[in-house]
């Protein structure tokens, strides 16, 4: 046997989810739908913030929802009462949703029906971060119960995100949350990051957070078409 | 952990690679980014289960740190970062998104016998 030698091969190991996760965008900027992602910590409050911003979003515009967990139909159950189409993606033992599993779930869904289409992921801050899901912007939520330093130990999914939530605001005052400590710990991960603070419970602080969505989905709507 | 996952497709490509140079593998270079979400230990680990029952039984996962590199908008340079936890340049501290390096997961190499 001869010597070993090294050949040069540099394949990207997770090119099958980003060539699908780049057919996605595609089929959803052709089908003028603006896709939200949402990233956090499992209890974060994901389920109720959606909920919520299904029913609020769903006078102006046509809304949907895949959500992953792996296990159960609960969250799906949940959503349903936004009167919104939800679709539940159960993800078996995997711990976080990967293009294909998305382009599955639509498969039976007219994309041009919608404007809006969110992805809750599996509640994890660790894994989603590797894999693109072809959405539009990716929302990491965070809850003022889960400590200000939480950017600070998970700047992985914090620096691939786009947006930060601050959920559960109505608590504030009573775990003594320090915004000013959450806010620096953010913008050290992720620079420039905009944040949202609000309670999707009392409803404080969701109109601004839902405006933000409608711009963005007007700017992405008028880049695609130029 | 979805390092398994991961162990995974990097098997599969290093067998694809393989296969169509009609070469035996031995060692697997991977070049792994600080941003990239995947955890070495881990991956160390999940490699060797991976590669159970395939031609890469017995082979080695050699994996090359890839630290965080930024553009410094301000020095004009690109800077490497010393840790995760802050996205300024650390020679004059300005903030920067602007990612050069450090997300890498790429099976760059492969020791291989004919």
């Amino acid at each position: 046997m001869s010597e070993p030698r090294l050949v040069e091969v540099r394949r990207n190991v997770l090119k099958q989810n980003d060539i699908l996760a780049r057919a996605l965008r595609e089929q959803f900027r052709a089908a003028g739908v603006f896709v939200v992602s949402l990233v956090s910590s499992p209890g974060s409050g994901k389920t109720t913030f959606l909920e919520k911003t299904l029913t609020q979003l769903q006078p102006r515009y046509r809304v949907a929802a895949l959500v992953g967990d792996l296990a159960t139909e609960n969250d799906a159950v949940r959503l349903a009462r936004s009167k919104a189409p939800v679709k539940q993606i159960t993800t078996g033992t995997l711990c976080h949703l990967e293009a294909g599993m998305v382009q599955n779930a639509l498969q039976e869904w007219n994309l041009h029906q919608f404007d809006f289409l969110f992805i809750e992921n599996v509640g994890n801050l660790v894994c989603p971060s590797s894999y693109d899901l072809g959405e539009n912007l990716r929302l990491v939520l965070m809850s003022v119960t889960e400590g200000e330093d939480k950017p600070l130990k998970y700047p992985t999914i914090f620096n691939s995100a786009d947006v930060a939530v601050i959920t559960k605001n109505e608590l504030a005052d009573a775990v003594e949350f320090d915004w000013e400590t959450a806010r620096k710990s953010i913008e050290s991960v992720r620079p420039g990051m905009r944040i949202f603070r609000l309670s999707a419970k009392t409803g404080d602080g969701m109109e601004a957070y839902l405006e933000f969505l409608s711009q963005q989905r007007a700017e992405n709507q008028a880049v695609a078409q130029t | 952990m979805h390092e398994l996952s991961i162990a995974m497709g990097i098997v599969e490509a290093a067998m694809d690679e393989a296969q169509r140079r009609g070469v035996r593998v031995s060692a697997v270079h991977l070049r792994l980014g600080a941003l990239s979400g995947v955890v070495k230990d881990a991956l160390l680990f999940s490699y060797d289960v991976a590669c159970q029952d395939t031609p890469l039984q017995g082979s080695r996962l050699i994996v090359e740190d890839v630290p965080i590199a930024v553009f410094c908008p301000k020095c004009k340079e690109q800077r490497v970062l010393p840790s995760l936890q802050s996205f300024t340049c650390p020679e004059c501290n300005t903030p920067t998104m602007d990612i050069r390096q450090g997300k890498e997961l790429e099976v760059f190499a492969l020791e291989v016998e004919e």
